[in-house]
């Protein structure tokens, strides 16, 4: 009975996990200037780390939080670079 | 020791968390222990402005402060988002504030808490005027914000760094 | 699914209920990345999935991968202390991106910032004067 809980509230989390990436995903397709779309970038790469995170937690499977690490610290160096880009015009100094 | 282990605060951490993404051996804990003190040679080089701690007592209360101020800010962030950007009961601007820190680390950890907190991001600091831009969701008023930091903040990060 | 049967009930009710809580949370700011008018209103939205939504979500996993295995793990605790330390970094940087690009007069800007420096008469007069 509980597990079934679980698994809903699971299931539950991954849907909406997804529609916020989507949301997101929309953000930076649509973005009216640059800053828009490397925030919904950013956004979309949290998005996806914590869904590796449910995802492992539904299968039980603890390699996913590896995944979801190497997710976290590709997006934190692209949103540093594409922000200095946009306030430099150039990446490297 | 002081200059076997420039930094040994950074290094134990490093160790720590390398034990946690590894395992508990031994053959991890001495690799571990190279690579922070090698971690901690290079940081070295790069000179930081080394943090000096007054008032070890005062962390763990401005940590508790922070946690239920994000809280709180998540409540009323996730209410504005609902009831839509169009509703009349908020609205957002930007508030400049003076602060009196000197401190660059205490500035820094000023700078975490408020971007960090959902409903505030700080946009721009001035150093020579100590003048802060902020940029708020759920604006009240100029004068709240200046004494909602003062008072809530900045007195304890002085205390702890000044 | 044997992993999830034999949590025991309360642990799977608190599971159940930060996970939903904090993806909930993240929708939230992804909606909010939408709906919201301007930038830097923008900006705020995506923080509700950075701090509550996080920590959420790897409290519920540490505490299922805790009980499933037996023994303490706390490795989920690194991804939340680079959160921490990285989303300030991320969102201060891109604000900052944004003000610069906002004062450019070539790139045209679509939301009123407050000018640069107050302390100088001779470029205030002219930067003051773009009122909708």
């Amino acid at each position: 009975m509980t597990a079934d809980i679980l698994r809903f509230a699971l299931g539950y989390a991954q849907i909406a996990l997804i529609l916020a990436l989507a949301l997101a995903c929309w953000r930076m397709l649509r973005g009216p200037r640059a800053q828009d779309r490397v925030l919904g970038l950013d956004t979309m790469y949290i998005n996806a780390m914590l869904l590796f995170l449910v995802i492992g937690m539904g299968n039980g499977n603890v390699f996913f939080f590896e995944g979801a690490l190497v997710i976290a610290v590709l997006g934190f160096v692209t949103t540093v670079c594409a922000a200095k880009f946009l306030m430099r015009g150039e990446v490297i100094e | 020791m002081s200059r076997l282990v420039p930094h040994p605060l950074l290094s134990a951490a490093l160790v720590v968390m390398w034990l946690f993404l590894t395992a508990f051996t031994l053959g991890h804990l001495l690799l571990g222990t190279l690579i922070a003190l090698g971690a901690g040679w290079s940081v070295e080089h790069l000179h930081p402005p080394k943090p000096v701690f007054r008032r070890w007592l005062a962390i763990p209360k401005l940590m508790a402060i922070v946690a239920v101020d994000i809280l709180r800010s998540n409540i009323t962030v996730a209410r504005v988002l609902v009831l839509g950007p169009d509703h009349p009961k908020y609205h957002s601007g930007f508030v400049e504030l003076t602060l009196r820190m000197r401190d660059p680390n205490a500035i820094a950890v000023l700078a975490i808490i408020l971007t960090g907190t959902p409903g505030t991001a700080w946009i721009e600091f001035d150093q020579e005027e100590s003048r802060l831009l902020l940029h708020v969701l759920d604006l009240r008023s100029d004068d709240d914000w200046q004494s909602l930091i003062r008072d809530r903040y900045e007195t304890l990060l002085m205390e702890i760094f000044e | 699914m044997t992993h999830l049967e034999q949590l025991p009930p309360w642990a799977a009710i608190i599971v159940a209920l930060f996970v939903a809580i904090g993806a909930t949370l993240t929708l939230l700011g992804g909606v909010g990345l939408v709906r919201l008018k301007s930038f830097y209103q923008r900006l705020h939205a995506p923080t509700l999935g950075y701090s509550y939504g996080t920590l959420l979500i790897i409290l519920a996993s540490m505490l299922l991968f805790s009980l499933s295995e037996k023994r303490p793990v706390v490795h989920e605790l690194m991804i939340g202390i680079f959160i921490m330390i990285t989303t300030p970094i991320t969102l201060l940087m891109l604000g900052r991106a944004a003000l610069r690009r906002d004062r450019d007069r070539k790139l045209g800007h679509d939301e009123v910032v407050p000018p640069r420096n107050r302390a100088e008469p001779p470029t205030e007069a002219e930067t003051e004067d773009p009122q909708p």
